[in-house]
């Protein structure tokens, strides 16, 4: 009985569903689970980033654009430097759309409030007739 | 449910939470100022459940509410939505239904529907009202969420115009 249920979202679906694939796989690695904790504390290039652990800056590169691809992380090339930083969080969509279906059922329920409340005085008042 | 301090008691009374419990399931919950048994009227009438069920803003019309409150018995709700041609259905069946204290349903329409349980506590006159969906995957529950999530926008600019329209 899902009234708002819309026939058109079969393709927001599949979009959402190959974004979080994709987000599960950048986070099975641990340089790339270590690159999100040092970007969560502040920007950095791919350079300070390959320094910071041990690698090329091919290799780098690599796990940055993987993580890019998962939307974790933006980069922004301003003349010769890649800087790189925290993209949008899936886990603040999640709660964006919990937060959306909390609506659809705030607003569900305000109606039964309504109604029930009405419910509530008519039997008062049926109860008082028979009293008399 | 949690005590909330700030603001009035009525506040707190009409909170509508919603909690995914896991991958598969939701719960939702809202406390009603009226015993057990006028909550459950509202649920398993379906002349009183149609007047609350869709919200007058989502933009869907109800054709038919068929209802078959009981132990086996089956629901089927036709709508009309503005932006398809077909009237969409959904049906299915009451699995448990104890009067004034729960009722089981299941979602038919397709495999990826939800098995949902609502159950009333009564206490000191209020009823506590936990809506619990779950869903055979985890892909459903998403999808039944992004649905909410997008029929809402065109929900507020309708509830938007009913507010305006009232004052």
């Amino acid at each position: 009985m899902q009234a708002t249920h819309a026939p058109f979202t079969v393709n927001h679906m599949v979009h959402y569903q190959t974004r979080l694939d994709a987000t599960f796989a950048a986070l099975s690695d641990v340089t790339r689970r270590g690159v999100l904790e040092q970007l969560g504390g502040s920007n950095a290039s791919i350079t300070d980033l390959a320094q910071r652990f041990h690698m090329t800056l091919t290799g780098m590169k690599k796990h940055v654009s993987i993580l890019e691809q998962a939307g974790l992380v933006t980069t922004e090339k301003v003349g010769r430097v890649r800087t790189c930083k925290l993209g949008p969080s899936r886990l603040e969509e999640e709660a964006a759309w919990i937060e959306q279906h909390r609506q659809l059922w705030s607003t569900r329920f305000d109606a039964l409030d309504e109604l029930v409340e009405h419910l509530k005085c008519k039997e008062k008042a049926d109860a008082h007739r028979k009293r008399r | 449910m949690p005590t909330e301090k700030e603001g009035s008691p009525t506040v707190a009374l009409n909170r509508t939470a919603v909690e995914r419990k896991s991958d598969l399931e939701l719960v939702v919950t809202r406390r009603f100022n009226a015993p057990a048994h006028i909550v459950f009227e509202a649920w398993s009438n379906p002349e009183l459940f149609k007047r609350w069920w869709v919200p007058k803003s989502a933009g869907l019309t109800l054709l038919s509410c068929d209802m078959d409150v009981r132990t086996g018995g089956t629901y089927r709700l036709v709508f009309r939505h503005p932006m398809s041609d077909q009237p969409m259905a959904f049906f299915g069946t009451y699995q448990d239904v104890t009067p004034n204290e729960r009722i089981v349903w299941t979602n038919e329409e397709s495999d990826q529907g939800a098995v949902t349980t609502v159950t009333f506590e009564e206490n000191a006159g209020e009823t506590l009202v936990t809506l619990h969906e779950r869903y055979p995957t985890k892909a459903a529950l998403d999808e039944a969420l992004a649905g909410s999530a997008e029929a809402l926008p065109e929900q507020f600019a309708q509830l938007d115009e009913l507010l305006t329209s009232r004052s």
